[in-house]
């Protein structure tokens, strides 16, 4: 199937997709005065997290990263477990799962529409990607549990490990315009901002040749996510009695998922495609 | 609705626990420290120090 009876096939979802992605991105980035001004929010609203990734230092943030949250908390003195995040991520992954990554994301919102952006030869899939995609759960172990819990200083403090090394988020959402606003920050930077501009540079770049290299591979707010998917009070159902098997759910799938074997697969980021495309509607 | 709760058992259990164990991370003040976090400029996120 060609690229343009593929983007035909999602257009009512993505359309709606789109519209509530948009919408929810500027309500939890509504602090328009910070975008002009290079400051953050420092209101209370930030006490809570925002289900997406959504770096705390962007100008306009009003709410608090789940993976920044987990990490402070973990790498503070006085607590070595962070229950408060973890808890909203139970409680996010179990009501709707990997949804989030597909309606309620910025940084999704973002690889998004640079994927439409055209190149020559889009990316499907390519040799090592199954396995690849087992690395968002290694990010997730090592740079955002483990290294901030025992990785610490005399003071036994961890640092935010994913957020300093691997997260691009920051740096398009808050890096650059802070450090643009701000003359002070311009003559702190150093050998991190670059190397973290490469990374978003790579980021990007990639965005617009694989559908959202971040989520598939990186992200660690998706790893756990992913985990909630099957059980998910808000989940994709298929009758598979009526399933004709045509496998047009398969053929529009962005992200290489197969919804008639496993409708609920780890990878599913509930865009709406497949149920959009299936001729006989059974899936639900 | 009913259906939706019946085959969703499990889900609903685990947002449940979720919300205990939040509930358990604020009680300890948990709150604070992403709060402290949240309204000062993440140096290292911004990708400064």
């Amino acid at each position: 199937m060609d690229r343009r009876n593929k983007d035909r096939q999602t257009g009512a979802a993505g359309k709606r997709r789109r519209m509530i992605q948009v919408l929810w991105a500027f309500l939890t980035n509504s602090y328009l005065v910070g975008f002009v001004q290079g400051k953050i929010y420092r209101g209370k609203l930030k006490n809570l997290c925002v289900p997406g990734l959504n770096c705390y230092s962007c100008p306009g943030a009003v709410g608090s990263c789940p993976i920044g949250a987990m990490q402070a908390v973990i790498g503070s003195w006085n607590f070595k477990f962070a229950f408060y995040a973890a808890g909203f991520l139970m409680f996010i992954g179990a009501l709707m799962g990997r949804f989030v990554c597909g309606w309620l994301c910025p940084f999704g919102l973002i690889q998004d529409l640079l994927y439409k952006i055209p190149f020559l030869r889009k990316i499907n899939t390519f040799k090592g990607d199954k396995l690849l995609r087992k690395l968002k759960y290694v990010i997730l172990l090592v740079f955002v549990i483990l290294l901030p819990m025992f990785l610490v200083d005399v003071l036994g403090q961890g640092l935010p490990y994913f957020c300093k090394f691997i997260c691009p988020a920051g740096t398009l959402e808050g890096g650059i315009l802070l450090v643009l606003f701000n003359e002070s920050m311009r003559g702190a930077l150093g050998w991190l901002y670059a190397w973290k501009s490469v990374l978003l540079a790579v980021t990007i770049l990639l965005s617009v040749v694989i559908y959202r290299p971040f989520c598939k591979y990186i992200c660690p707010l998706g790893a756990v996510y992913s985990v909630f998917n099957p059980i998910a009070v808000f989940r994709y159902r298929i009758d598979k009695e009526k399933c004709t098997g045509c496998g047009a759910c398969a053929r529009v799938c962005k992200m290489q998922v197969d919804p008639a074997k496993n409708v609920n697969h780890a990878e599913c980021i509930r865009c709406g495609a497949c149920k959009d495309a299936c001729p006989v509607k059974v899936i639900y | 609705m009913i259906r939706l709760i019946r085959s969703s058992r499990i889900g609903i259990i685990v947002a449940a626990a979720g919300l205990l164990i939040m509930g358990c991370g604020i009680s300890r003040g948990e709150m604070l420290v992403v709060f402290e976090k949240a309204v000062n400029i993440c140096m290292e996120c911004v990708g400064i120090g």
